[in-house]
């Protein structure tokens, strides 16, 4: 049976501090995920704490649903049950960090640029300039799974997360991995929590291998009439000796996109230890570097004046070669605005409207041409503006930006004939990755959207051994679950 | 159809457990009928696929860890349909399974711990497709590493993980052991290269985890199969990422008169962001066994050596090899060498990569160790296996991934003198403890396999126990696939299939192996 709610405050209450314990129901608003409310939300001031939530929650048959500073939680669509946000935004401490090995500890709740202005400090970072960088804890990064332009030169958090602590579906306090860089001890079991959106566990702290940041950066963006254009030069850098840091195609709506939307950032200079402050500023405009009609290549590389000269030599060359219309090196002042926008696409395309519906798509690159063809072709028929980041390394990232009114940005609602065109196109993201050896994931979208039959149908788990994990690590389910079937 | 076998006991020596109390596993079944149980397998895959006279497996007792355990028959199947069907039958038996690539493992992860089907993957050795556009290629388990990297290197690409025993062991085993290599510095190990996986689970089931692009949803189920040690699935497909070759390579080698120059040395290129591809590091003990054995030019009067190797574009190179050798001549290097053309660098590497074969022509018996601490940690490391080995007139030699704070301390004795033996397995396992207490980590690339099992609560709790056996029974409750290992016996499967036998242990295999 479910305690009731004084029950429930003055059980918590003995587990934290009641300042820690939030059951006013317009203070809890913060915690919606598509206009659903926990019954309670706890910040505990230790990972001992949040455990003993886990436990008295797994007692009572209550349902939690992990945070850090909630600037994603739609991702994982709306809860099914929601009794206890379980907010980890208060453990932020830096439990260690060896700057001579390059290794890192660190509670989850830490901000994610905060913790790259403290690790800047030695010229190093943690490659993961993902959206909502100004705002998001480095643990709901991590559970988030969204990736960062560099990924095209340091890979994803798979590469870099060496190991973690975590709360179990038991609550039990458990670990994984270690804080070194090459470790075969035990099961990698940190590495099912990236991307797993607070289905498995609380992330409670992360060890993270750190990179040297790379001086001297510069950026170079090329245009052309036609994706394959772009594509054709995204393959020609790829198949090159150079390995930039960032290799991506934008289509001309996520150009549009960019050139008009200024999303705060915090004043962290990327590639520098110089001039951090807490202060979070809109990135400038970015003059008429994002051309409107036109499919562009941006690239970002570092190194020294003679690496420098190598790629400006070889990056000139290719994109005559691949007839470019324009191929521009960007200056100092530009590439900051230019680089904050590609890291925050996502959250630029999610703001945008009400009802955008983002989709990632996991394909090889050479299927990328095609797969942008036909779904051009299908939006346009339906009149929904497509917006197409596609990265180098595979991930495509597709964002559908219907212009509806009035709706409310968190939760969306639309009108039936919007909503069936969505659901059309996203049973063809689905059906186009999955034939292709690929695969979809439905990031952003309006709740009506993901409760539709065939929306579901589409996005079906693919993989039998999905809730067996799922199983092992939270047996009674107090967790949300990962996807919508 | 239910049949019998008997379990012939497997004889085996925690060396870690209790102070290298050796002891020995045994199985619960009943007894008999092994015959009726290779014919069920014969009629499966053929004749020729089953091997059980004892004379025959003999040779899957062994793989190159200290290890043994003798398996009742060896199957060889072709495709995954005969894999399932094989597992299939052993499940309806009760009867344990272990896979097994080219046997090169270091920690017994290939060796039955209690008898059982050894379900060999010779025979499944092809590559099934090459995607150069896209830098993939799928292949079979069976399909050794470097024959991967010979079928694309005329394409200008390669496969990056490169363990020292790349000429044999297969890419199934790889995957299992999450193996390591030099160069995984810069490149990253087997998991970091893998991006889906054909399985069959202990129950049969043929399933399959990632893409052939990497991301999946909701899970990375990939990451959680890479180096699991065989313990709950086994793998029959393997979706990996190509390398592109690099442009240019310098190969360094940095001499040095003293081990504690050279490892500030290594500390101090990682400290300073230098990355190069590979940061190996030999002491001059070793190093003089190897020079007599391979003649590699290493300098014989010399205390450790750096073998360094930067990649990458011609203007990176160029300026990483200098810093290196800045930071080299400030750590008082006698004399940093700069590999001329192919044929010097290749000499260099192979010195390094036959340098546990030479040192079997030392001393009749050696361990090598597999060892992770933070690299800011490895002149005192360094200096702690030295003076260890000292104070227990036990020679002590290193030859190790020095730029991924990988050590593999080699540790001499000679098997036939018991008293010998159980100082080295001793002192092995001090040092081992050691790199837990400086924040590092019980093995690098090795695995725990059986090796390792007992040390394993050095590092997790019971909670985390708990967590690894609920995975574990996810796919394997059975404890059908590789009982015995990664898990302390008793926190595994060891209530349900194996127990503690009081019988006399044989005595240790001598070990010569490569890392």
């Amino acid at each position: 049976m479910t305690p009731s709610s004084a029950a429930r405050t003055s059980a918590l209450e003995s587990i934290l501090d009641a300042s820690r314990i939030e059951t006013d129901p317009s203070a809890l608003g913060a915690y919606a995920i598509h206009g659903v409310s926990p019954a309670s939300a706890a910040r505990p001031a230790s990972a001992a704490e949040a455990a003993e939530i886990v436990r008295y929650a797994v007692a009572e048959k209550l349902t939690v649903v992990p945070s850090g500073n909630r600037t994603k939680l739609e991702l994982a669509g709306r809860p099914q049950s929601y009794d206890i946000a379980l907010d980890l935004s208060a453990l932020r401490e830096i439990a260690h960090y060896d700057p001579a090995d390059l290794t890192l500890s660190v509670d989850a709740g830490m901000p994610l640029w905060q913790l790259n202005a403290t690790l800047f400090q030695h010229n190093q970072f943690l490659p993961l300039l993902t959206p909502y960088y100004s705002t998001s804890t480095i643990g709901g990064t991590i559970a988030s799974g969204l990736d960062s332009p560099l990924r095209q030169f340091y890979g994803t958090a798979r590469d870099f997360l060496l190991g973690a602590e975590f709360i179990d579906g038991i609550g039990a306090r458990v670990k994984s991995g270690g804080r070194v860089v090459k470790n075969v001890t035990g099961y990698d079991l940190h590495k099912l929590l990236i991307g797993s959106l607070g289905s498995l566990a609380m992330i409670t702290r992360l060890n993270f291998r750190t990179f040297p940041a790379p001086a001297g950066s510069r950026g170079f963006v090329a245009s052309f009439p036609t994706p394959e254009g772009a594509l054709a030069l995204r393959r020609t850098i790829t198949e090159s000796p150079l390995s930039p840091l960032t290799l991506e195609v934008l289509s001309p709506a996520a150009a549009r996109l960019f050139a008009t939307r200024t999303p705060l950032t915090p004043e962290v200079p990327v590639f520098s230890g110089e001039n951090h402050t807490a202060r979070q500023v809109p990135l400038p405009l970015p003059g008429d570097w994002f051309r409107p009609n036109s499919w562009q290549l941006c690239v970002a590389f570092a190194g020294t004046s003679e690496v420098i000269k190598r790629y400006t030599r070889d990056l000139t060359h290719f994109a005559e070669q691949t007839q470019a219309e324009t191929a521009d090196f960007l200056d100092d002042a530009t590439r900051p605005s230019i680089w904050g926008r590609l890291r925050e696409a996502l959250s630029l395309f999610r703001e945008s409207t009400p009802d955008a519906t983002v989709f990632r798509l996991s394909l090889l690159p050479s299927h990328h041409a095609i797969t942008i063809t036909v779904l051009q072709g299908v939006a346009k028929a339906m009149g929904l503006p497509l917006a197409i980041v596609a990265r180098a390394s595979g991930a495509l990232y597709l964002a559908l930006l219907p212009e509806s009114q009035g709706a409310d940005v968190r939760t969306g609602t639309t009108d039936d004939a919007v909503l069936e065109k969505l659901g059309l196109l996203t049973q063809e993201v689905f059906a186009m990755s999955r034939s292709r050896n690929g695969d979809a994931a439905l990031l952003f979208a309006p709740e009506a959207l993901r409760m539709l039959p065939s929306v579901q149908a589409a996005q079906a788990n693919r993989f039998p051994l999905a809730p067996r994990i799922k199983a092992a690590f939270d047996p009674s389910g107090i967790f949300p679950a990962p996807y919508s079937a | 159809m239910v049949l019998c076998m008997t379990r012939r006991v497997a004889p085996r020596c925690d060396y870690f457990y209790s102070g290298c109390i050796q002891r020995s596993i045994a199985v619960f079944s009943a007894p008999i009928e092994m015959n009726a149980l290779v014919r069920e397998l014969q009629k499966l895959v053929g004749q020729d696929a089953v091997l059980h006279r004892p004379e025959d497996l003999l040779l899957y007792e062994y793989d190159a860890s200290v290890e043994k355990g003798r398996p009742d028959a060896v199957v060889f199947p072709s495709t995954t349909e005969q894999v399932s069907r094989i597992v299939k039958l052993a499940a309806a038996n009760d009867v344990p399974i272990v896979g097994r690539g080219a046997g090169t493992g270091l920690s017994g992860g290939a060796l039955p711990r209690a008898g059982g089907i050894m379900l060999a993957f010779a025979r499944m050795n092809r590559i099934l497709k090459i995607d150069l556009e896209n830098q993939r290629a799928t292949v079979q388990p069976g399909v050794v590493n470097a024959d991967l990297t010979r079928s694309v290197e005329a394409d200008g690409l390669y496969f990056a993980p490169d363990p020292s025993s790349q000429k044999s062991s297969t890419i199934g085993g790889n995957v299992s052991e999450n193996a390591g290599g030099p160069h995984t510095l810069a490149y990253g190990v087997t998991t970091n290269h893998v991006t889906a996986l054909g399985l069959v689970l202990p129950d049969g089931e043929i399933t399959h985890t990632g893409t052939a692009q990497g991301d999946a949803t909701p899970y990375d189920l990939t990451a959680l199969f890479v180096g699991s040690e065989g313990t709950l699935a086994l793998v029959t497909e393997i979706t990996v990422k190509l390398s592109r070759k690099a442009e240019a390579i310098t190969t360094l080698l940095a001499i040095f008169d003293a081990v504690d120059d050279a490892s500030e040395t290594v500390a101090d290129i990682t400290a300073r962001g230098i990355t190069p591809a590979a940061c190996e590091m030999m002491d001059g003990w070793t190093l003089r066994a190897v020079e007599e054995y391979i003649h590699a030019g290493f300098p014989t009067d010399s205390a450790a050596v750096l073998l360094i190797e930067v990649e990458g574009l011609n203007e990176v190179v160029a300026a990483q090899s200098a810093a290196i050798d800045e930071v080299c001549r400030t750590h008082r290097a006698r004399e940093v060498r700069v590999a001329q053309d192919t044929k010097q660098r290749e000499l260099l590497w192979k010195g390094r990569k036959n340098s546990f074969g030479a040192l079997g022509r030392i001393a009749p018996g050696n361990y090598v160790l597999d060892g992770v601490i933070p690299r800011s940690k490895l002149p005192q490391t360094l200096r702690y296996i030295k003076e260890l080995g000292e104070k227990n007139g036990c020679f002590i030699g290193n030859i190790f991934h020095a730029g991924d704070g990988n050590l593999h301390p080699i540790v001499l004795f000679d098997p036939r003198d018991t008293a010998q033996f159980q100082r080295a397995m001793h002192l092995s396992a001090e040092i081992i403890r050691y790199c837990v207490e400086v924040g590092g980590s019980l093995t690098g690339e090795h695995g725990i396999g059986m090796e390792k099992s007992e040390l394993m609560p050095l590092l997790f709790s019971e909670a985390d126990f708990a967590l690894m056996r609920r995975v574990h029974d996810a796919t394997n409750p059975k404890c059908a696939l590789n009982p015995g290992k990664i898990f302390p016996l008793g926190k595994g499967c060891g209530e349900t299939r194996l127990r503690s036998h009081p019988q006399a242990p044989a005595p240790p295999a001598v070990a010569a192996q490569n890392s």
